[in-house]
């Protein structure tokens, strides 16, 4: 996971609150993944724009605490499931 | 009590296709008093009410109920994920323009081959250029496009041209997804089932293709469960994550589960919640205290939940079996039998039986 990357959703998920289960979902065609509370704050800063890194950074001030590895981790899984992709240029 | 995420919405069994392998039930006639579009609101608002989040329009042939449009607005409306499970035949652009506007997120088209003649052969009427010209319709819209073609005897040795097609639509994703053995697709089972060298041929070409197009397109490749070790999860387990709704009002805890010798539960007379948490139909095999041995004592009981009940009964006349395809099922033989069948030297020539057209 290049931390100069630009990660956004791709264009098939769609995350929104769900109000049964109090968390944030990621919908997919064939797949619901029900987030915990960093997860959705991490892709809820996933816009295209920010970089890997910058993302680390603002969930850090926010966590207080390092995330960088969780935060390339968590990503990274995603990208696998063809949820998330990585804007290089 | 789980709450349901999917919710299968069978909206009509109609279908201008015929496929001898449709999964739809035998007595189609039972359907045609089909739920009205007020009906199917209530349903879909009682849905998201159960924390459904994932809504499938399927059929039969959704296209052919009038209000789709109306139905898809209710179900964007209520937040959930919509899906369109489509043969794609009156997928005109204006009817697609109307799903758009309405908040479809997602298309999955059928294709039954790679070309015209083993195509229309097995759809039983002229439907691949059409088909062809409807999924070209959905990514001029900006849809997602996912192309499902179902396998079988009959054109799982085209698995790499069905690929290249697919490529050439300029697909999102593809399932290749083997024969499920429920309503038409069991009748003719003898028909579709491949052989294990047809199976070994197909997976060689998928593995070259996912390298091939990595982070391009996802190949979903769907094994047909007569040649696992283990059953399928099906359905994620018993009325655990998934509910189907049949035209008529069915609910269902699995699509195949009409055929099982239970009271019917139907949403023209109970709330869905009411039918979740308490029918006999849904209860019955919610969780795992039904089971009886081998699944019982079994480390894998929460991986496959003993395989699927309907395909238990469809076997063994008891859906509280094992699944035959588990090896550690006593029933084993039920499913051998038919592999062995489907690899006997001799070959085969087995007659498919369409299902009825139903416009």
């Amino acid at each position: 996971m290049p931390g100069d990357g630009r990660p956004r959703l791709t264009r098939h998920v769609r995350m929104r609150f769900d109000a049964t289960r109090e968390r944030h979902v990621l919908l997919g065609p064939e797949s619901v993944i029900v987030l915990n509370p960093t997860g959705a704050d991490i892709l809820g800063l996933c816009d295209g724009r920010r970089t890997v890194s910058e993302v680390a950074t603002e969930l850090q001030a926010r966590y207080d605490r390092v995330v960088d590895d969780e935060v390339a981790a968590f990503l990274d899984r995603l990208v696998t499931r063809r949820c998330v992709e990585i804007d290089d240029a | 009590m789980p709450e349901p995420f999917g919710l299968l919405a069978e909206l009509t069994y109609r279908c201008p296709l015929a496929c001898s392998y449709c999964s739809n039930p035998l007595e189609l006639a039972a359907y045609d008093d089909e739920l009205t579009t007020a009906q199917w609101q209530r349903v879909f608002t009682e849905a998201a009410e159960l924390g459904v989040l994932q809504c499938h329009l399927s059929g039969g042939e959704p296209l052919l109920r009038r209000d789709l449009v109306d139905l898809v607005r209710t179900a964007a409306g209520l937040g959930m994920y919509t899906n369109l499970v489509t043969s794609a035949i009156g997928l005109s652009r204006s009817r697609a323009e109307g799903l758009r506007d309405a908040g479809l997120d997602h298309v999955q088209v059928s294709v039954q081959a790679d070309e015209p003649a083993t195509a229309d052969r097995i759809a039983g009427i002229p439907a691949f250029e059409r088909k062809l010209r409807a999924a070209a319709v959905v990514k001029e819209l900006g849809w997602p496009l996912t192309v499902n073609v179902v396998l079988h005897r009959q054109n799982v040795d085209r698995v790499a041209e069905i690929i290249a097609l697919v490529e050439d639509l300029d697909a999102d994703r593809v399932e290749l997804a083997n024969t499920q053995y429920y309503g038409w697709a069991w009748r003719n089972r003898a028909a579709l089932l491949p052989s294990r060298e047809q199976l070994a041929g197909a997976e060689e070409v998928v593995r070259a293709a996912r390298a091939r197009l990595a982070g391009r397109m996802e190949i979903v490749h769907v094994l047909p469960d007569y040649y696992a070790e283990y059953p399928k999860p099906c359905m994620g387990g018993w009325a655990a994550r998934q509910l189907t709704v049949a035209p008529n009002g069915d609910a269902l805890p699995c699509p195949a589960a009409q055929t099982l010798p239970l009271p019917r539960a139907s949403v023209r007379d109970q709330s869905l919640r009411a039918i979740w948490e308490d029918s006999p139909l849904f209860t019955a095999y919610r969780g795992t205290g039904w089971m009886r041995d081998p699944c019982r004592s079994c480390d894998r009981r929460e991986t496959d939940f003993g395989g699927c009940r309907c395909q238990a009964f469809q076997l063994t006349g008891d859906a509280a079996r094992t699944d035959p395809v588990c090896h550690l099922s006593p029933d084993h033989a039920l499913v051998t039998d038919a592999v062995e069948a489907a690899n006997a030297p001799a070959g085969r020539d087995e007659v498919l039986v369409p299902r009825p057209h139903r416009g």
